[in-house]
């Protein structure tokens, strides 16, 4: 084997990936700038901080005791803007993208939900305007305004005056005992005369019947009776997680990926000119030629990536807190994939522009799928089985797995061997399709 | 030393060469001529062992040259139509390169470079990048990357394409110099000028076929040619006695052609023949 021929074509690519410095600062910094963005938008350096509140609106056409507690229970919520607005402006602001969603209490509301608290009836019906494209804020809008409607309503009905006229007018409705009667009804109006003295001393803020002490939360309603810690499940209990480690593993897949795609459409550019009779009039073999391509390709891209990650170490914050050689591992294979990926799309290719548009559909698709815009995670559930079939995908949650999750090397050999395999299989491809001949 | 058997190329139903047969000697320079698509470029190519004949052979010294022969492929330099030349990196770095690929490094790739690029007077501009050469100066490292390995055939397609008098004079020199040290030399080009000065036999295709084959001399011979006595006269007016008195020795059989010198000739009096290389690329000379 002609190490020698090796080797000179392998520094000839490198010195031409050099020799373009604007294009080497461009190919570096883009994938740096986007990696950031996404960072910040999907956490930043801590999930806890920098959330941006959701801009709900709310309208009160009720303006019952119920309504106005309600709407200062939302006011007080640090999840949302809350902004109290008439029906018309509000609905304007959520057809203009204004606001996320709005709430409109009817008129009523306070009366006929405190009323179906106890008879299921007659529900009052809340609107909710929301925004098509923001039903993730819709959600969380609809979930706080269970929470803090219910704890309102219940406390007006075992605590208000709207409650205790409501548990009269239900007892008169159910009339004296009767000789008779059905034991249900005898024990309901049990149930509701001992709720109308409950009423009557949360009323007068005497004993808890519960403890016997004073009930100072008598009158608090009815609230959510548990509380949730949660905990961030990253490399360490003290390390938050790092939304610029994900960002930064999707970007750099992304953008190596179109090295890969400037190494093939090179490849193709140079079967039109001089250099590539000259080549093949060489004594070299092809398979020496296709070696010193991969390699160089490879070298290029291990050294966008570490270049890469070095500035999110360095600026963003981003560690390797799981196996160093794991991570090695992952970024060797997925580098030589995209240099066998390379191979595979110069020799598939027909012209240079064709291959090119075609490629970057392919690798905008594959990183797409492979979560390296947004976590996988997000996606439906066959979307995330279907973006299995990416490499993308493995190569980023391989990076991920070594970052901020903080796994151990065990964590690496899967998403190396799927590379790997994928290198072979796009190599085969390119031995097969190489026309080193005419 | 290089002999072309009943060789054949298909390009589909197309016939690009068909059975020619020719052969160079040893420090001979033949010169390939023919109009566009008479199957000089292919024939070159499988010279070269890039592209596999359909049919017939090329040997060099009783080897047949294929795509894979890669030790006679060690012995034979082709200087292509195109620029060979990554124009982004410097002279040198190609020399490395195309240096590399014949397996020269180290002491010896540095000799052979600086021998190769001083042949083509470009020793001083090695470490420049390509994309700031004229022309002419790029036909020359074009050149020179063919020789680092030295080869024993050389096989230069059309090397004077679009290049100015001065550095189409200059890459003949250097070609006559190649001559001087014994390389055998194939030259393919459209000027019989050039092939003329520089070519010892001319094998001349159409249509994928040889018409012709044979010293520059036996070429005229094959023409029907009137002989003519020339006698060149200098001066304007001063013989004007002795042409009248000519024509009236002779009568008809005496013309008075008056020819002055050949545009090329004005050319070169008047530019000189000093290489542009500095004034090509916008510096001062």
């Amino acid at each position: 084997m002609n190490g020698n021929a090796i080797a000179a074509l392998i520094r000839n690519d490198i010195r031409l990936y050099l020799s373009d410095r604007r294009a080497l600062v461009v190919g570096i910094l883009v994938p740096i700038l986007i990696a950031a963005f996404f960072g910040y938008v999907f956490g930043g350096l801590g999930s806890k901080k920098e959330a941006g509140k959701i801009p709900v609106a709310v309208v009160d056409e009720d303006q019952s005791a119920v309504s106005r507690a309600i709407v200062q229970d939302l006011l007080q919520d640090s999840m949302i803007s809350l902004q109290p607005l008439a029906r018309a402006a509000a609905e304007d602001k959520v057809r203009a993208g204004a606001i996320d969603a709005a709430v409109i209490l009817p008129r009523g509301f306070g009366e006929q939900s405190t009323r179906a608290l106890f008879t299921g009836e007659n529900k009052s019906v809340i609107e909710l305007l929301v925004d098509p494209s923001k039903a993730t804020s819709a959600q969380v809008v609809q979930g706080l305004l269970a929470q803090h409607a219910m704890q309102q309503i219940s406390k007006e009905a075992f605590g208000g005056a709207g409650g205790a006229r409501t548990m009269d007018d239900f007892l008169g409705t159910l009339g004296e005992p009767k000789a008779g009667e059905s034991a249900d009804r005898t024990e309901l109006r049990e149930l509701l005369r001992s709720a109308r003295r409950w009423n009557s001393r949360n009323a007068a803020g005497t004993a808890n019947p519960a403890t016997g002490t004073a009930n100072n939360s008598a009158g608090a309603g009815l609230s959510i009776p548990y509380t949730v810690s949660s905990r961030d499940m990253t490399a360490r209990n003290d390390i938050p997680y790092n939304g610029y480690a994900h960002s930064f593993a999707g970007m750099s897949v992304q953008f190596i990926l179109f090295a890969g795609i400037d190494a093939g459409v090179l490849l193709l550019l140079l079967r039109g000119r001089g250099i590539w009779q000259r080549v093949r009039s060489a004594p070299l073999h092809k398979a020496q030629f296709l070696f010193a391509r991969a390699t160089a390709t490879m070298l290029i891209s291990l050294f966008m990536l570490t270049v890469v990650y070095a500035v999110a170490m360095l600026l963003f914050g981003v560690r390797i807190d799981g196996s160093l050689p794991g991570f090695i591992a992952i970024a060797i294979a997925f580098c030589l994939l995209n240099a066998c990926f390379g191979l595979m799309l110069a020799t598939l290719g027909k012209s240079a522009p064709t291959a090119r548009g075609l490629a970057t559909m392919a690798v905008l698709l594959l990183v797409m799928l492979g979560g390296a815009w947004v976590p996988s995670f997000v996606f439906p559930g066959w979307l995330q089985q279907l973006s299995r079939l990416s490499p993308a995908r493995w190569a980023v949650d391989g990076f991920d797995g070594m970052t901020w999750r903080g796994l151990p090397f065990d964590a690496a050999v899967m998403p190396t061997v799927v590379l790997l395999g994928s290198a072979l299989l796009c190599l085969a491809i390119a031995i097969w399709r190489f026309r080193w001949e005419e | 030393m290089l002999v072309i058997e009943k060789l054949r190329k298909n390009f589909g139903a197309r016939c690009a060469v068909n059975d020619i047969s020719f052969s160079v000697g040893k420090g001979e320079t033949v010169g390939l001529l023919g109009p566009n698509g008479a199957g000089k470029t292919t024939t070159i190519a499988m010279i070269c062992g890039i592209a596999k004949a359909d049919a017939g052979r090329v040997t060099l010294d009783g080897e047949a040259i294929t795509p894979d022969s890669r030790a006679l492929k060690q012995r034979v330099g082709l200087v292509p139509q195109d620029l060979a030349l990554y124009e982004e990196l410097s002279a040198w770095a190609n020399i490395e390169l195309f240096g590399g690929l014949y397996g020269i490094t180290g002491p010896l790739l540095e000799q052979r470079g600086t021998t190769a690029l001083q042949l083509v007077g470009l020793a001083d501009r090695r470490r420049e990048a390509i994309r700031n050469f004229s022309g002419g100066m790029k036909r020359r490292v074009n050149i020179a990357c063919a020789l680092l390995h030295d080869p024993d055939l050389i096989v230069l397609d059309e090397p004077t394409v679009g290049v100015d008098p001065q550095s189409r004079n200059a890459i003949f020199e250097n070609i006559e110099t190649l001559k001087r040290q014994g390389k055998t030399l194939i030259y393919t080009t459209h000027y019989m000028e050039e092939a003329e000065r520089l070519c010892d036999r001319l094998v001349i295709m159409d249509r994928g076929e040889i018409v012709a084959n044979d010293t520059i001399a036996g070429l005229y011979a094959q023409l029907p040619v009137r002989r003519d006595a020339v006698i060149e006269l200098s001066g304007d007016g001063a013989n004007d006695a002795l042409i009248q008195e000519l024509a009236a020795r002779f009568g008809k059989q005496f013309q008075v052609q008056q020819r002055g010198a050949k545009l090329d000739d004005v050319f070169m009096r008047l530019t000189g023949h000093a290489l542009r290389d500095a004034s090509d690329t916008g510096e001062s000379p």
